[in-house]
């Protein structure tokens, strides 16, 4: 993105030529105080709502704060930390988010590809409509999304089960076993998985017809030039689908509340991470402990995102054109 | 010769793919329709079909009843030396039966042996469409989504000028520390809300604000990252000689974004409005941690939820009341699909 940067901006054309009369100095005071102008809206929102409460929250998770009691505020050191590595929620709620990140990542990334393959498919007629069809579970709200599945997966009624049973196969309780409730949680997942067919298909849609020809000529089949040209092709577009979803797993939140109407049952087989935070601070009201869970939430996710940024050179293929 | 075998070859496996390729994409198409024809059927579902075990479950039904001498019963199916007939259960014991003929009432009563229990009810297609005006009126409807349209509303207008603002300065100008904002702007994509939470809450909570939806509004007046984004890549292919026609005529960089940025960004700008419109009809976790305690002030995520909570046991309700939130956001996509979809492939890709 840097390199977009300076080559836009190192372009011709600079507004030097058209202000005569202004030495550079002073244009480029100009110019800067006209940028920091328009770029003072974030500026002032990243200070307020970003920079000073994440400091904030740091401070908060070093006192034992509860808004039911706000004068018995006191500074009790990393206490709040010490206590998060023997509560047996806060394990649990990391091997949750781990064990759902873990499934729904490869398969909705599968499908996701899938998706974006088929609709890419020149063998398919219709491909806008199955774009547009494909996409608009997407647009269900949230709440919405799951009180529907929380119905098709009811083991009475439920059309999933009926037609499960109708060919034949297992029909689980899938909202009340332990063990259930997160394949059906991937499988309400898919029902989303529409941006990421879109941005998916828009990489393949990049890959230069040249490569798919010479592989052609190579005596390549459909998977092959699928394996060895699109895939590498849009590896840049998946990291960054990848990078998007394993932090998504520590922020996922919603879909668990409604379905279980903030319960984290059964058996907090639900209690993500931020379930889990969110109890603390809103149930409990134990503002300082939850801050001690959020600080060390940010920095799994700061951890994570440097992490997969720093080896991305590994499994990514940037063209060597620029464009990158 | 060996040419047009080969070429034959390749159109069958063509064909191939073309039959194998569409049957997937119908299948995973039904399979991604299902849910919407359970929510459909379901909310139009009867009380008494919802708890009637035997009642078919992929339409609403209810169960064929018979008035006689101004009593109604119901009509089973029953197993006579004439066949399967249906008829009118007037009177239920455990040993026998007795029915009358709905066809024939004059004809008398009909004795059967048996436990009625055993007899298949006769259903007709009956749909209860004053279901979806109940779980309007249950859910408040009206109320719900006028608070919805005020946060979703208020929240677009300063997403969207926020955004634009902050969009140019990065897009046209230079500056230093310039490429070290963006890079802070863009990290605050992967920053969990939760970072923030908690001060945050707590400086609302005691400030006190008297209109509580400001929590949900005020900081989008601060532009965000994906906003930002976007319409960054949209303003840098606008080409810098109509800004520099712009300049010698005497416009300040004000004018310029005004006059010649914004009327030239309409479908961006466009998606970005979208964009934030549906996040803000979507948003269920800070309406939740604002408002769950001011039920007059709650918007539709949090209000079907608390519905849901409320109704558990009437499925019906809850699958009316999950029709009526979702179809105005599936009809606005519908409509708008080109522009949401440009921009989602915009945002996305290009990073």
């Amino acid at each position: 993105m840097a390199e977009v940067l300076t080559q836009r901006d190192a372009g011709p054309s600079t507004p030097t030529r058209v202000a005569p009369k202004s030495r550079p100095g002073k244009l480029s005071r100009y110019q800067t105080r006209w940028a920091w102008f328009f770029v003072s809206p974030w500026l002032i929102g990243f200070l307020l709502f970003t920079l000073i409460p994440i400091v904030a929250t740091l401070g908060f998770s070093f006192t034992n704060y509860s808004p039911v009691t706000p004068e018995a505020t006191r500074f009790i050191g990393i206490q709040n930390y010490v206590r998060m590595t023997t509560d047996p929620k806060v394990a649990t709620s990391l091997l949750v988010t781990v064990r759902y990140a873990l499934l729904a990542i490869p398969i909705t990334l599968g499908f996701g590809l899938l998706l974006a393959a088929m609709v890419n498919a020149r063998s398919l007629k219709g491909q806008s409509f199955f774009r547009t069809m494909f996409y608009m579970p997407s647009m269900i709200p949230v709440v919405a999304a799951g009180l529907i599945w929380a119905g098709v997966m009811n083991t009475q009624t439920g059309w999933l089960n009926l037609g499960l049973e109708a060919i034949g196969l297992p029909a689980p309780d899938w909202l009340n076993s332990t063990f259930w409730i997160y394949p059906a949680l991937v499988l309400i997942g898919l029902w989303g998985t529409g941006n990421l067919m879109l941005t998916l298909l828009a990489g393949m849609q990049g890959v230069p017809n040249e490569l798919y020809e010479a592989a052609s000529i190579d005596g390549a089949g459909p998977w092959v030039k699928f394996r060895h040209v699109t895939l590498p092709m849009i590896s840049p577009v998946l990291f960054y689908n990848l990078t998007l979803m394993i932090i998504g797993a520590f922020k996922y939140f919603d879909m668990a509340y409604v379905l279980k109407n903030g319960t984290g049952g059964p058996a907090d087989a639900t209690l993500f991470y931020n379930l889990n935070l969110y109890k603390n601070a809103f149930e409990y009201n134990l503002m300082g402990y939850a801050s001690a869970l959020a600080w060390v939430l940010f920095i799994i996710v700061f951890v994570l995102a440097v992490v997969l940024f720093g080896t991305s050179g590994r499994w990514v293929y940037y063209a060597g054109d620029g464009k990158k | 010769m060996a040419a047009p075998r080969v070429a034959a070859t390749t159109r069958q496996q063509n064909q191939l793919e073309r039959v194998l390729v569409s049957t997937l994409a119908v299948i995973i198409l039904l399979m991604f329709l299902m849910p919407l024809g359970y929510m459909f059927t379901t909310g139009l579902k009867s009380d008494a079909q919802m708890s009637d075990p035997k009642a078919p479950v992929w339409w609403p039904f209810s169960q064929q009843t018979f008035t006689y001498n101004g009593e109604t019963f119901p009509v089973y199916k029953v197993p006579t030396d004439a066949g399967v007939q249906h008829l009118a259960a007037v009177k239920k014991t455990r040993a026998a039966t007795t029915f009358i003929d709905p066809a024939n009432p004059t004809a008398g009563e009909i004795v059967w042996e048996g436990n009625w229990r055993t007899l298949e009810p006769v259903y007709f297609p009956d749909a209860q469409w004053q279901n979806f005006v109940t779980a309007w009126n249950e859910l408040n409807f009206p109320l719900l989504f006028r608070n919805t349209l005020i946060i979703a509303i208020t929240g677009t207008l300063g997403a969207v000028i926020s955004s634009v603002f902050v969009a140019y300065g990065f897009a046209r100008f230079n500056f230093t520390g310039k490429n070290a904002l963006f890079m802070i702007l863009i990290g605050t994509i992967i920053l969990p809300v939760q970072a923030t939470l908690i001060p945050t809450y707590i400086v609302f909570a005691r400030i006190g604000w008297t209109n509580p939806f400001l929590p949900l509004i005020v900081p989008h007046f601060f532009a965000n990252a994906y906003n930002v984004f976007l319409l960054r890549q949209y303003f840098m292919q606008i080409p810098r000689e109509l800004d520099e026609a712009a300049m010698i005529d005497g416009a300040n960089p004000l004018q310029i974004l005004l006059r010649i940025i914004v009327p030239n960004s309409v479908p961006a700008l466009a998606a970005v409005s979208l964009f934030h419109f549906f996040f803000a009809w979507n948003d269920f976790f800070s309406p939740l941690i604002y408002l769950v305690s001011r039920p007059e002030l709650w918007p539709l995520s949090v209000g079907l939820q608390k519905f849901n909570a409320l109704y558990g046991r009437e499925p019906n309700m809850i699958q009316a009341g999950a029709l009526i939130t979702l179809i105005l956001p599936v009809a606005v996509f519908f409509l708008a699909q080109r522009v949401f979809m440009q921009g989602i492939v915009f945002s996305g890709v290009e990073k």
